[in-house]
């Protein structure tokens, strides 16, 4: 955002600018959700690319007013192409003085910062660990563009007459704060108008009322001497089509039900309620229609064993948890490697250890996906990259699951999973077809059948209860190979460990090779996974305009890696791996290809800057 | 229209498993048909073989195609079971059985699943997925081996070994309360509960048919000698002259009597307790008369309550009523939400909540 002039003129002048970052922030109760959630609504429609990040609280229902009952939406919309939902703040609407305090820091310098100046009262501010009022304190906030609103005062004004509540009245305050900023951005309000309208249909006086509070907040911006400029954003060069706002996880239970409905046959989703995952369970068994079955385990354990058994039965099978729940699924995912079963394991990652930070984003959870299991115990272990990506990766990740007979891991992380990004929809007719086949024959010479009798990609056959004559039993014990029975024969053991893990390693045949962004070769390869992609992709972007020589290759395919990884790594000189962990990433692909990669880690619970990405690209440069 | 395909494929399916079982000549099977080729390794005079005996024998009797049949195990001697069986089968992990059945006979209704489990197995380890998939009634037969030992770790004491149980790891005698695997199953809600004994071959026989036919869980303890581990454990029940003592075999409809000249019998004293008394001195209708099909389960725990020596212990069906199963009312959800929202359309789903169009 630009410098502003301090313009005299009446007419209040309209600037343009490229893209812009918003956050709000208030107590639990504010609504600042969803004045976030509309104002992407309203810049989606309006044409602007649009990336989202909600920051709840880990508590349910913190004192109000207190520090820890503060939650946010940060929300970037642009002109152009953008991949992440900004790192530091253009506008911070502060509600109270708790979400000041514990904001702030986050917004720019010379950034506008609007207030809700009735709620500084005493208690507030005590609540919020203040000694003096901010507000009246000229240093505070002397590097920013303050604008104190009375809001309260403001929305009761506005809705005088309609016979609310103060405590009602008191609830339009975010639709206020809301108008205030579309009129600053010039927006056109007609969608949350025509979405107020329609979600209080049924209680007119509220919808009036906020209706009102919407239209007291524009003209607060258009009619006050406090604003003196707004600014406008042009919508950017999408490609034409029909988009859809989507987050990870309603991503990921998208494209669970395509996946089934592409191969014919029906979804089984085992679960057990855990964040950032139950809203993965919670979206699916809205799907039942598209034949998906939804279970409610007792534990984590259940919801892994129960997802066993349907594989089992021949259903398309899936669980999803975080860190925690995956500790307690371990024993069961290692019986699916065993028993060569497809299903799906997603890890929603969040901050640990043990309970950690529940509702913060890492990816501190790859060592227990990839190694986190007794034995030599292989998978496929797949990472979603941004909210939109978890659709195909879902598709993904059962597709090489039944086609290689194998459970896959899918890794997502809070970031994506509660982020949001438009999604371009997808022509129904354009998804690839998934094949589940089902022998229904003998195998065997005579007229047997032989469970782990393998084909060229060593993977067996997936015969299912209720095909007569090919009864067979499968268990955790170590088998022979062929006929699956049991089998203890030290030889025949080195030799299934090593079946199984060359066939993950065969699946590198069948996934992309790895492509970089940038160029070919060069000084520096930046080298990434999972949600940190867009914060990666933005910091090479502005590093190579900046005249550097660097490149961004970003890992989707972790078990086995692109069969040509070490190609890739092969044309730069150095290799610097960022990770919200200590560096898991890294020690594997230094165990495996022996390079020389170097970490930059960051375990705080939030996603990377791509200031703070830039400068150390830098560092590694000089 | 893809659902439709899906819908098509199902009922093809059923309709193959039905037509299997009624008018296309079903092969007259045998307990040698139910018999894999494995070597069995249960340890000699094990009681595992009496009940793998006993249900090789009542699976042909079924009316079920051997196809649609599937044997879920967790770990134990006992949890070997499945792979003696010629059907489909799971050896699966420690205590884990009932749920991955669960998720199983949920994806695949049509099936007939037994769980074969054992005291640790079920009650140790297994608790909680043994407690909740009796309370959903899921149509599963859960027969558990109950040897009051640690077989396969090979003697240490269970949640069913009584008190003062000297075994490996409680050599100076088990200081743990034991439970009644009857009353748990019955405070979780059963619809079907039963007990009988490895070696009385004609009880177990029909004990496990009363299981095969019920709809929804039916759970089944067997007392089961571990001859090696706590050998003679159940004499009192499985001794020929001895059990008609110590035991009382349970009819529906029938006052409890016992004793070898059937003299004795069960009475609810004033106080509420259960009590032995002689049929010289009460008339047989003041005697408890047992109900399987009683709704509230007070009547059920109280016989579970009956433990040996200080009571005779009832054998047979203690429970047997009608609730509907979890997995019908899964299938009926997923078909009452089709019917309403039509076979799921994709286009639909896809552009359904905060769209727009970039031109
Ligand atoms: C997770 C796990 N913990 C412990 C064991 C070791 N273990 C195997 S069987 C068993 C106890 C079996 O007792 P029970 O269920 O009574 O079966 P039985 O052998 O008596 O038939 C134990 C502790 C295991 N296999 N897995
Ligand atoms: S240890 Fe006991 S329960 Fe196990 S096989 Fe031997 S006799 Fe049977
Ligand atoms: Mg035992």
């Amino acid at each position: 955002m630009s410098t502003v002039d301090t313009a005299e003129a009446q007419e209040k002048e309209l600037q343009e600018v490229e893209s812009v970052v918003i956050r709000f922030c208030g107590d639990s109760g504010d609504g600042m959700q969803l004045a976030g959630t509309q104002f992407t609504n309203v810049s989606a429609v309006f044409g602007n690319d649009v990336s989202t990040l909600p920051d709840f609280p880990a508590e349910i229902r913190a004192p109000a007013g207190s520090l820890a009952g503060v939650s946010g939406f940060q929300l970037c919309f642009s002109s152009s192409e953008v991949f992440t939902p900004g790192d530091e703040v253009d506008t911070l609407v502060a509600m109270n003085p708790a979400a000041l305090k514990t904001n702030l820091r986050d917004l720019k310098r010379g950034g506008t910062l609007i207030v809700n100046e009735d709620a500084f009262d005493k208690a507030n501010l005590q609540k919020a660990h203040y000694g003096t009022n901010p507000l009246e304190d000229g240093d505070a906030l002397a590097a920013y563009r303050v604008h104190k609103v009375p809001m309260t005062r403001l929305t009761r004004d506005s809705v005088e007459g309609l016979g609310l509540t103060q405590r009602e009245a008191d609830r339009c305050k975010n639709i206020f704060a809301l108008g205030l900023v579309y009129w600053l951005y010039d927006r056109d309000a007609t969608p949350t108008e025509e979405w107020l309208t329609s979600k209080f249909s049924k209680h007119p006086s509220i919808a009036e009322a906020n209706l009102r509070a919407l239209k007291a907040g524009q003209n607060y911006g258009f009619s006050t001497e406090s604003f003196t400029v707004h600014y406008e954003v042009g919508p950017a060069a999408l490609p034409a089509g029909r988009y859809r706002k989507m987050t990870g996880n309603e991503a990921l239970a998208f494209g669970l039900a395509t996946a089934a409905r592409l191969a014919n046959t029906e979804l089984f989703f085992g679960g057990y309620p855990i964040t950032p995952a139950s809203d993965i369970l919670h979206e699916l068994s809205k799907l039942k229609h598209f034949g998906v079955k939804t279970f409610q385990a007792e534990d984590e354990i259940a919801a892994i064993t129960s997802v066993i058994g349907a594989a089992f039965g021949g259903a398309l099978s899936v669980t999803a948890s975080s860190g925690p729940g995956i500790a307690l699924k371990g024993e069961g995912i290692g019986l699916a490697v065993m028993t060569e079963l497809p299903l799906v394991i997603i890890n929603v990652q969040r901050g640990g250890p043990s309970t950690g930070l529940p509702t913060k984003t890492e990816q501190s959870d790859l060592f227990l996906s990839y190694f986190g299991r007794n034995g030599d115990c292989p998978l496929v272990l797949l990472a979603a990259q941004s909210p939109a990506d978890c659709f195909d990766m879902a598709q993904e990740a059962l597709r090489l699951a039944v086609n290689h007979m194998t459970p896959v891991f899918l890794l997502t992380d809070g970031y994506i999973a509660n982020g949001a990004e438009p999604w371009p929809i997808p022509n129904v007719e354009d998804l690839k077809p998934i094949k589940v086949v089902h022998p229904t024959e003998p195998n065997a010479n005579g007229d047997g059948y032989l469970p782990y009798l393998r084909d060229e990609n060593l993977v067996r056959p997936w015969a299912i209860p209720g095909t007569p004559g090919l009864e067979h039993r499968l268990g955790g014990i170590e088998k022979s190979d062929g006929t699956g029975n049991v089998d203890y024969d030290p030889k025949n053991h080195q030799h299934m460990v090593e079946t199984r893990q060359r066939k993950i390693d065969l699946i590198a045949n069948d996934i992309p090779e790895q492509t970089v962004f940038g160029p070919e070769s060069g000084e520096l390869l930046v080298v990434s996974w999972g949600g940190t992609y867009g914060a990666v992709r933005t910091a090479v972007d502005r590093s190579i305009k900046a005249g550097k020589s660097v490149a961004h290759c970003h890992i989707r395919y972790i078990s086995p890696f692109p069969r040509n990884l070490q190609e890739v790594f092969g044309n730069y000189k150095k290799i610097l791996i960022p990770e919200l962990n200590m560096g898991q990433l890294r020690l594997i692909i230094r165990g495996k290809y022996l390079v020389d990669a170097k970490g930059f880690n960051k375990i705080q619970g939030k996603p990377f800057l791509v200031s703070e990405l830039t400068t150390k690209i830098d560092e590694m440069l000089s | 229209m893809l659902i439709d395909l899906v819908r098509t494929l199902i009922t093809k399916k059923r309709t193959a498993a039905i037509m299997s079982m009624t008018d296309v000549e079903l092969p007259v099977l045998t307990a040698k048909d139910f018999a894999s080729d494995q070597e069995i390794r249960w340890c000699p005079r094990c009681g595992d073989y009496s009940i793998l005996a006993q249900m090789k024998k009542v699976l042909p009797t079924l009316g079920i195609p051997r196809e649609n049949i599937v044997f879920v195990s967790g770990i134990g001697c006992s949890s070997r079971f499945p792979y003696y069986m010629n059907t489909y089968g799971f050896h699966s992990i420690h205590g884990r059985a009932p749920a991955i059945a669960t998720g199983l006979k949920v994806a695949r209704p049509e099936l007939q699943v037994w769980v074969i489990t054992g005291d640790g197995d079920a009650l140790s380890i297994g608790g909680n997925h043994f407690m909740h998939a009796i309370r959903r009634n899921v149509d599963l037969k859960i027969i558990l081996f109950n040897n009051q030992i640690y077989g396969l770790t090979k003697g240490q004491y269970s949640p069913t070994s009584p008190l003062g149980k000297r075994t490996k790891s409680s050599p100076l005698g088990s200081v743990d309360y034991p439970l009644s695997p009857l009353s748990v199953a019955i405070g979780s809600e059963a619809t079907f509960v039963a007990r009988s004994v490895d070696v009385d071959i004609k009880h177990l026989t029909m004990v496990l048919e009363r299981a095969a036919a019920h709809k929804g869980t039916a759970f089944v303890e067997v007392y089961q000698d571990c001859n090696v581990f706590n050998s003679g454990a159940f004499e009192f029940a499985s001794k020929k002259d001895e059990k008609v003592e110590n035991c009382i075999y349970l009819e529906n409809g029938k006052p409890l009597i016992f004793g070898a000249n059937r003299d004795k019998g069960i009475r609810l004293n004033g106080k509420g307790e259960l009590e032995v008394v002689g049929l010289d001195e009460v008339k047989e209708d003041d005697l408890l008369f047992h109900d399987e099909t009683s709704k509230e389960p007070a009547h059920a725990f109280k016989l579970a309550r009956m433990r040996w020596p200080e009571m005779p212990e009832p054998m047979g069906v203690f429970r047997d009523i009608k609730k509907p199963t979890y997995d019908a009312a899964v299938q009926q959800q997923m078909e009452d939400a089709t019917a309403k929202n039509g076979g799921g359309d994709l286009e639909a789903l896809f552009n359904s909540g905060d769209t727009w169009e970039v031109k």
